[in-house]
């Protein structure tokens, strides 16, 4: 169905490792900035993450407590779906295997995450196992700043970048699935950049 | 912050190139006619994809600069130094040409006519772009709701849409206000430095008014501006941010 663009030849591919750029993505080296709104600044002694299961029960933890938990360290290629891709960030932070040891997860199959700006994303409980996601307070070996979602995001490296919500601040368990912002605005439920899910329909 | 939009799938269409402005010399707006266009909202923007013989393809998305107008779509580009596609787009494409677009795409960095609370819009660079669109709505729909552009440009011969913009300061109800980061040119009585504090406490309405906040722009530019905004009272969800311009591009 796509035709050849007049005079168009292309041109990053050849700085590109093959296989690692999903497609419509280019590798960029910096860290673009995107949000809905302004950077908010949350104090890391007013700062607290909750996790509501099913029943509504909740547990949170302030940012000593969850700073004692156990980190991981990973490298991941990031991709946002304005079509940069970043290779080999690396991230510290709490798996949600740790966060969640002893939750009762009950008929959970859907996180919503919740950030201190109100934003929300849905993200599959399957996607968040097996080590695919952490909730991130570490970037490049620093602390994470404001503008990328410190003191702690929500990172889930193989879905399209807006599924890890910054400044996250709530997980709540769903039994049935439920759109978050973006999601709701036309983007893809789910968002996986090797299937090009961009938008709803994808 | 939510929003229920209609979900429909967005299909790859085939526009044609109408219409080329040179807009500065590193910023150029092209008008597309795209058979099928739906029609979007100020603010939204679209995906533009582009295909080598070998089939190679790259993406990138653009905010259209201009309100609904059946097929027509006009996109402004600026030139990323070293960039992909944008250079394409500035030295290759003339009018004729076919490009691959679909959208719109966001529904959240928008705004309507409609006689709503008064409007504060704040473009950085070619970030002025989707405000555009919105001040151009507002004038061709006749609405008469308040709305003040503030746009900062490095130079009087960096700002995108300038003679319109001198035009447009006249209209009732419409405020247009330019800001020279680097270079204040003999006679220039508007502003010379960054956008700050002093500023905006000079040109925004208070919080009470109501007013709606949209800031475009490189990262530097919104972070700073937005932050401004709330230091100054304006609650954060009703200050909409964008960032423009992003690397590589």
């Amino acid at each position: 169905m796509s035709f050849i663009t007049r005079g168009f030849e292309g041109r990053r591919r050849s700085r590109e490792p093959s296989g690692r750029i999903p497609p419509g993505q280019y590798a960029t080296l910096d860290f673009p900035v995107l949000s809905a709104g302004p950077t908010p600044r949350i104090s890391r002694e007013e700062w607290r993450l909750t996790l509501a299961d099913t029943t509504g029960a909740e547990r949170s933890w302030s940012w000593e407590e969850f700073t004692a938990l156990p980190v991981t360290d990973i490298t991941v290629d990031i991709h946002c779906v304005t079509k940069w891709t970043k290779l080999d960030t690396t991230w510290g932070g709490v798996t949600l295997e740790d966060l969640l040891a002893g939750v009762e997860l009950g008929e959970a199959t859907v996180v919503l995450a919740h950030s201190y700006d109100g934003y929300t994303t849905n993200v599959p409980l399957a996607d968040l196992s097996g080590g695919r996601a952490m909730v991130a307070h570490t970037y490049a070996g620093e602390p994470l700043e404001p503008e990328h979602g410190g003191p702690a995001r929500l990172l889930v490296p193989h879905l399209y970048f807006w599924k890890s919500a910054k400044w996250v601040n709530r997980l709540e368990m769903l039994t049935h699935d439920r759109p978050g912002f973006w999601e709701s605005y036309g983007y893809h439920n789910y968002g996986d950049p090797w299937r090009e899910q961009r938008y709803s329909g994808d | 912050m939510a929003g229920a939009e209609i979900q429909r799938r967005l299909n790859w269409l085939v526009a044609v190139v109408v219409g080329v402005v040179e807009e500065t010399p590193s910023v150029r707006s092209l008008t597309l006619s795209c058979p099928g266009w739906p029609g979007h909202r100020p603010g939204q923007h679209i995906d533009l994809r582009l295909t080598a013989p070998d089939g190679y393809q790259a993406q990138r998305s653009y905010s259209i600069a201009t309100p609904s107008e059946g097929e027509l779509v006009t996109i402004t580009v600026e030139r990323i130094f070293e960039g992909e596609v944008s250079p394409f787009l500035l030295d290759v494409v003339a009018p004729g040409d076919r490009l691959e677009l679909r959208g719109p795409i966001g529904g959240y960095f928008v705004w309507d006519p409609g006689e709503g609370p008064p409007v504060f819009l704040a473009g950085g660079g070619s970030g002025v772009v989707p405000l555009m669109a919105m001040l151009r709505a507002r004038i061709s729909s006749g609405d008469g709701t308040p709305m003040h552009l503030l746009v900062s440009a490095r130079s009087r011969d960096d700002i995108v849409y300038r003679e319109e913009l001198e035009t447009l300061s006249h209209h009732d109800g419409v405020v247009v206000t330019l800001t020279l980061t680097r270079s204040r040119p003999e006679g220039w009585t508007g502003y010379d430095r960054r956008v700050d504090g002093a500023m905006l406490r000079d040109l925004v309405m208070s919080p009470d008014s109501g007013l709606v906040s949209y800031v475009c722009g490189p990262t530097g530019f919104t972070e700073s501006v937005a932050g401004l905004l709330v230091a100054l009272g304006h609650p954060p969800h009703r200050v909409l941010t964008e960032r423009f311009g992003p690397t590589g591009g």
